[in-house]
């Protein structure tokens, strides 16, 4: 492996002559090994819902996985309005999931995030695996070249993702129907739906481009009184990001599962009234 | 409490050395560098190790204390267990000169690099006035006691030496964010010239830099990531950038 290579990295001439790649004593390693297993996990998952094309809808729940609908299949009842206008997709006579011209959505946003970037590029990359652990790649180019220089366009992912709160909201509000569609109804469904919402808005209220764009981007706060305002609340929220990040990563994966496990008959949603 | 401690030092220089046992006694309530002190005292008299204040402000005894880049005057050494061997040796991401003391002067260098503060013309001495608000996010970077251990556990120059020429380093763009934050500073390519001459698109922000700053400076978060989208906006917002030469506003430049 390049890390072992005489004269690079740690190993350089000149540098304290040590034959071992990190002296840390601590479990270092068990971070990025959780850190891949739980994002391995969620990717395996929602690959298998992506292509399920099923079981995401039973009124009035909607997966996130498959809002706005873009299908006929839920069109009729779903409160999200821009159903009718796609049909079903066929690509070479092959039925493709709905899902799939959504799911690029919140992928891009969670692949340019900068918390996780952080979390792949030591998990995934071990670039580095750990702080002062020296990481096995020869060459080190950082964000600077394609692909990676793409991280760059994180803010149009996160509008992207703004637009997507907007219609997962609609349909946390649209939870608030029985069966029938009748309106001033509760269920558990409701609360699945209602905190997937909340915690999308936290994540992405909590983002680093927002932080930006609502005034750190500006050099005189003392000009823009109501920008300052609103950063140091970003600034808040955006000291918790990297949990946000995991709790909203956690709630869309189970506020799926919620709905695929009622629409497919193997759980009860249960009316509060 | 008086305790035994069994320690694994660096000795050597710039082309041979080696980690060495000693025995030492310690008390809970000591630092590594007072057992450093002891060593140097009553065994190795010829222990080189770097160090001025003992109070965590001058930045001197940067060391790394098993595998982490450390002060040694603010590790206590209560928090190693009693059959732990310590092992401490130089920085490694920089040139030793001689056992615990290593050549820092990359880091001088990379200083030079940064274009310094530029006054308004316009203002006199003694004329200059700031708000609180204004200044407060470049207060923070200016409590950076230059210790360079953040400098030192950053993978792009620790584990590539080649990155060296092109990358300033985390403890220099908190320099460039301060500025660029300063509401009189009036050099206004700070954003663009961080991406092309100080290589902060090499930063992947895996915030290493961050978990060892002894002064607690959120390096990624308050620096660097908002440097980099300050650099997006010059630089790879297509629709910022329009918008900016439609009104003519240098304000994000
Ligand atoms: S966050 Fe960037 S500057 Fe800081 S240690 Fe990591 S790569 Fe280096
Ligand atoms: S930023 Fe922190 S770690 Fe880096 S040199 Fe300054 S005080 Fe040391
Ligand atoms: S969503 Fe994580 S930084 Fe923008
Ligand atoms: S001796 Fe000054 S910081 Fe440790």
């Amino acid at each position: 492996m390049a890390i072992d290579t005489p004269g690079t990295g740690v190993f350089s001439q000149g540098r304290a002559k040590l034959s071992a790649r990190t002296l840390r004593t601590d479990k270092w390693w068990l971070t990025p090994f959780v850190t891949f297993l739980v994002l391995f996990s969620f990717i395996v998952y929602a690959t298998f819902r992506a292509f399920e094309n099923g079981k995401y809808f039973a009124q009035p729940l909607i997966s996130p996985f498959y809002s706005p609908c873009l299908s006929t299949d839920c069109v009729k009842d779903s409160p999200s309005f821009v159903g009718t206008i796609f049909g079903t997709y066929h690509i070479f006579g092959m039925t493709v999931s709905p899902s799939l011209f959504i799911l690029i959505f919140p992928l891009a946003f969670r692949l340019t995030c900068y918390y996780y970037r952080k979390a792949y590029y030591r998990s995934f990359w071990m670039s580095p695996p750990a702080c002062a652990v020296a990481e096995p790649h020869a060459k080190y180019t950082g964000e600077t070249r394609a692909p990676l220089i793409l991280q760059n366009g994180h803010r149009y992912a996160f509008y992207a993702g703004l637009v997507l709160n907007v219609f997962l909201s609609i349909d946390a509000i649209g939870a608030f129907r029985n069966e029938k569609g009748q309106w001033g109804h509760m269920s558990i469904g409701t609360l699945v739906l209602l905190a997937n919402a909340t915690f999308l808005w936290l994540y992405s209220l909590s983002c680093h481009t927002c932080r930006h764009t609502i005034g750190g981007r500006l050099r005189n706060f003392s000009k823009h009184p109501v920008r300052y305002k609103l950063w140091t609340w970003v600034s808040i929220l955006n000291h918790k990001h990297q949990n946000f990040a995991w709790i909203s990563l956690f709630g869309v994966a189970l506020a799926d599962l919620y709905v695929r496990q009622v629409s497919g008959h193997s759980i009860r949603n249960l009316y509060f009234f | 409490m008086a305790r035994t401690l069994k320690l694994r030092i660096w000795r050597g220089n710039d082309e041979d050395g080696a980690l060495q046992d000693v025995t030492v006694e310690g008390n809970n309530g000591e630092v590594v560098l007072d057992i450093i002190h002891r060593v140097q005292a009553t065994q190795l008299g010829d222990l080189a190790v770097r160090w001025n204040c003992k109070a965590g402000k001058c930045g001197s005894c940067s060391m790394e204390i098993n595998g982490k880049p450390r002060l040694a005057c603010m590790t206590q050494i209560s928090a190693y267990g009693d059959d732990e061997v310590i092992t401490i040796t130089p920085l490694r991401a920089f040139p030793v000169i001689k056992d615990l003391v290593t050549d820092v002067s990359f880091n001088y260098k990379k200083a030079l690099e940064v274009r310094a503060y530029e006054h308004p013309v316009d203002l006199k001495p003694g004329e200059a006035r700031m708000q609180q608000v204004d200044v407060e996010r470049s207060q923070e970077f200016r409590k950076c006691i230059e210790c360079f251990l953040c400098q030192d556990t950053c993978h792009v120059i620790r584990d590539h030496e080649e990155n060296k020429k092109s990358f300033a380093g985390p403890r220099f763009f908190i320099r460039i964010a301060e500025l660029d934050m300063h509401p009189l500073d009036t050099l206004r390519n700070r954003k663009q010239s961080a991406q092309t001459e100080h290589g902060l698109g090499m930063c992947n922000i895996t915030k290493c830099c961050t978990e060892v700053c002894p002064e607690h400076i959120r390096i990624t978060d308050n620096a660097i990531i908002p440097m980099k989208e300050r650099v997006v906006d010059v630089k790879y917002d297509p629709l910022r950038w329009l918008g900016s030469v439609i009104r003519k506003r240098d304000g994000i430049l």
